[in-house]
């Protein structure tokens, strides 16, 4: 070793990655890193904090007992066929009834054309294999569910993002994106919707501009991903007709009972057009052979004994009694320069902070206030939604609701005042995973 | 096999390094286990010290990192329940684990780091926040490293390289902590030297030389396996190495310090080594350097947590 330059170092050798695998994972694994964000998600998970950042059903609100004597009733009686393998398209009788239950938002289907899968998580990663070739488009509301922009990114997709506002996915914008595709060449294979009550931005579709969407896409040839999980807990209005009532052949629609029984079940479903239902079949058995029947037996005994409608409805008070509760405290607590929606149903507030203010830079310090919530950049595939922010009113109680909202409008206060004292906000952050586990998703 | 009986590894907390502090947990405990000791983990809640109460452990292994872990706070209510644990004593910890203060002892003691201002953020309120960075980026120049004067992880660091962009990272600091820790910014080598005493006095492990993949060793290279090279030992010339083990055994005793700690450093061009920080509860995951360190010297990591149990069960 000579020269000055060195460090003091000696000659080079090999050291330790931990990982003997680092150099061989797949490309679409390269996102996959420890976050900062993740870190302060596991102080969330504290009693002791606020936490607005989950999306979890309130399942406490079911009859629990019940559900216990219900699922020991499955094993006494049928579980030599509960605890076997199933089909790979799920439980018939099951597909009846969630036929029965579609029908409540005008969909006429027959279980032959229904797929029970995973959750409609699992719907989602499916639809996604058999549609998507790495660098294909999919276009998706901006901001959307985060879970599905996981999947997207898994098999490479390339998300394309269409503005909303109040009334939902705006039909000028959702046009104007399939034309700019086209003009690059581009392949777009689907729109992925939330039209009800969406996830993260509270938002709804409005009837009229369903019939445009539905045109819009229909006239491109481009697939309709219709997610409806939420779509049973409005508050203020019958449920709006699904897409996929309008137009059977242009849209897969999915469902799920996570939001309106247990996503504990992880019970939801796909409906397709028959040639689709027919591939998604063959993906689902490559993927885990078959849903468990266990579950799915399970969900079917609670529809059969249970009065499911009655229990959504109660579903509905109690969610709507927490939306109240929100978006009051935020009228009376949120600084000037604070905005949101107002969310007729579901689980979610959108909110954007000042200008200058940036939510993912806001966490820490919400955290140590005993609040959490979800930075807007998890809900866009392209690092929009820094200013944003998502607030959920389904798990805490009212009053908890109240003292979060409470908490976070004194940490948006400090971080103003930050702001004016540099004259910037923080703006500097590493892409990849940034969002909750499922506990807290 | 161990003389202890029960052991209490506590971890989780409500720092932010939460995450990391559960992580180091589960390690520890295992490799405990893993020689027989039987352990129990719990985090600090109102359980807590009733369930000390109730069945005090022969000692407690602290993996708490950041706030009360390392602060003082939990190892006082230790003293308070006559409960021996693995490390430095509150006052110690203190001192440690505020690193304006931490460097102005290891200064006293002739260690050499880095020229630094430490300013909370209410200075900035009252004398206006672009007359003092101006002056900061005068005096100390660039590159500079800005850091809360707590905590770990990297959490709230950033690197500033142009004068333009400091105020954001005072942003990003100040989300962490309300006191700032600007230092100039050595580029060089960072390396990381433990210190156990396992009843012989301060012994330093080999030095564990850090080389993140894309230059900054930040929360995604320090906890994703794969992100970051390390060297164990560190690729230092013996003198070099030398300086860098004599320095954290320095500061060890400078600081008061108990039992177990570790010192970042970084060497610069010259070979001479800076004190960056000690940290009072080293990290214990796969990815942390003392594990690492420990395994150059070819020390079992579950020997290594024993004797340090036996230690402070015997101190009683």
């Amino acid at each position: 070793m000579t020269g000055e330059q060195d460090h003091g170092r000696t000659t080079a050798t090999h050291g330790s990655r931990i990982d003997a695998y680092v150099d061989r994972y797949a490309a679409r694994a390269t996102g996959m890193v420890a976050s900062e964000v993740r870190a302060l998600f596991a102080v969330a998970s504290r009693p002791e904090v606020v936490s607005l950042a989950g999306g979890m059903p309130y399942v406490t609100a079911l009859p629990l007992d019940v559900v216990g004597e219900l699922v020991a009733d499955l094993v006494a009686r049928r579980g030599p066929v509960a605890l076997q393998y199933g089909s790979g398209q799920g439980d018939p009788h099951l597909r009846e009834q969630i036929c029965e239950v579609m029908r409540l938002e005008g969909i006429e289907a027959g279980p032959d054309d229904v797929v029970v899968t995973v959750g409609s998580q699992q719907a989602l990663d499916l639809i996604t294999r058999i549609f998507i070739d790495p660098g294909d488009v999919v276009l998706a509301e901006g901001p959307s569910y985060v879970g599905a922009l996981g999947t997207f990114a898994a098999y490479q997709a390339n998300v394309v993002h269409v503005a909303m506002d109040d009334d939902g996915l705006v039909p000028e914008a959702l046009a104007e994106a399939i034309e700019a595709c086209a003009r690059d060449g581009r392949r777009v294979k689907f729109l992925y919707t939330i039209p009800n009550f969406q996830n993260p931005a509270g938002v709804t579709l409005s009837a009229e501009r369903r019939r445009r969407v539905l045109e819009i896409c229909r006239r491109a040839g481009v697939l309709v991903v219709e997610d409806n999980p939420y779509g049973l807990l409005g508050f203020d209005a019958e449920p709006l007709r699904a897409l996929r009532a309008e137009d059977p052949d242009g849209v897969v629609y999915l469902g799920s009972f996570s939001k309106t029984l247990a996503p504990g079940f992880r019970v939801g479903w796909a409906l397709a057009p028959h040639a689709v239902r027919d591939k998604l079949i063959l993906a689902m058995e490559s993927a885990v052979l078959s849903h468990s029947t266990f579950t799915q037996l399970a969900v079917g005994r609670y529809l059969e004994t249970q009065p499911w409608r009655e229990q959504i409805k109660a579903f509905r008070e109690l969610y709507r009694e927490r939306r109240d509760a929100m978006l009051d405290a935020l009228q009376n607590l949120m600084p000037p320069g604070c905005t949101w929606t107002r969310p007729a149903g579901g689980f979610f507030v959108w909110m954007t902070v000042p200008e200058g203010l940036d939510s993912k830079a806001l966490l820490p310090r919400a955290v140590a206030a005993r609040v959490a919530f979800v930075p807007g950049t998890g809900f866009y595939a392209d690092g929009q939604g820094a200013r944003q922010m998502r607030l959920s009113f389904c798990y805490p109680e009212p009053d908890r609701i109240k003292e979060g909202v409470r908490r976070l409008a004194g940490v948006i206060e400090q971080e103003l005042e930050v702001r004016d004292l540099f004259g910037t906000g923080h703006g500097r952050h590493r892409p990849g995973v940034d969002t909750p586990g499922p506990d807290l998703a | 096999m161990s003389s202890l009986g029960h052991v209490l590894v506590l971890a989780g907390g409500l720092s932010y390094e939460r995450e990391v502090s559960l992580r180091s947990g589960r390690r520890v405990a295992e490799v405990l286990r893993s020689k027989g000791v039987e352990v129990e983990t719990r985090d600090t809640d109102a359980s807590l010290v009733p369930s000390i109460l109730a069945d005090p452990p022969d000692a407690v292994f602290v993996t708490l990192h950041g706030g009360s872990g390392e602060d003082g706070a939990i190892r006082s209510v230790l003293e308070l329940l006559s409960v021996p644990y693995v490390g430095a004593g509150p006052d110690a910890c203190r001192v440690a684990y505020d690193k304006p203060t931490a460097k102005a002892v290891v200064r006293d003691w002739g260690l050499r780091t880095p020229d630094s201002v430490t300013l909370p953020k209410e200075t900035f309120h009252d004398l206006g926040a672009s007359a003092v960075l101006a002056r900061i980026v005068d005096r100390l120049g660039l590159p500079l490293f800005v850091k809360p004067s707590r905590g770990g992880s990297a959490l709230g660091a950033s690197i500033v390289r142009k004068a333009e962009e400091l105020p954001a990272a005072m942003v990003g600091c100040f989300a962490y902590g309300d006191t700032a820790l600007i230092e100039k910014y050595i580029e060089g080598v960072e390396v990381a030297v433990s210190v156990v005493d396992l009843g012989d006095g301060p012994v330093a492990l080999p030095p564990v030389e850090i080389v993140p993949d894309e230059g900054v060793y930040d929360y995604a290279a320090r906890y994703t396996a794969g992100h970051t090279e390390f060297f164990a030992p560190a690729r230092l010339r013996p003198e070099v190495a030398e300086s860098c083990l004599a320095m954290a055994v320095t500061a060890h005793e400078a600081l008061g310090l108990r039992d177990v700690s570790r010192t970042d450093i970084i060497v610069d061009a010259d070979g001479n080594p800076y004190f960056l920080e000690v940290n009072v509860a080293p990290g214990m995951t796969e990815t942390s350097l003392l594990p690492m360190a420990a395994e150059a010297a070819d020390r079992d990591l579950g020997t290594l947590c024993t004797r340090l149990l036996e230690i402070a069960a015997s101190r009683g």
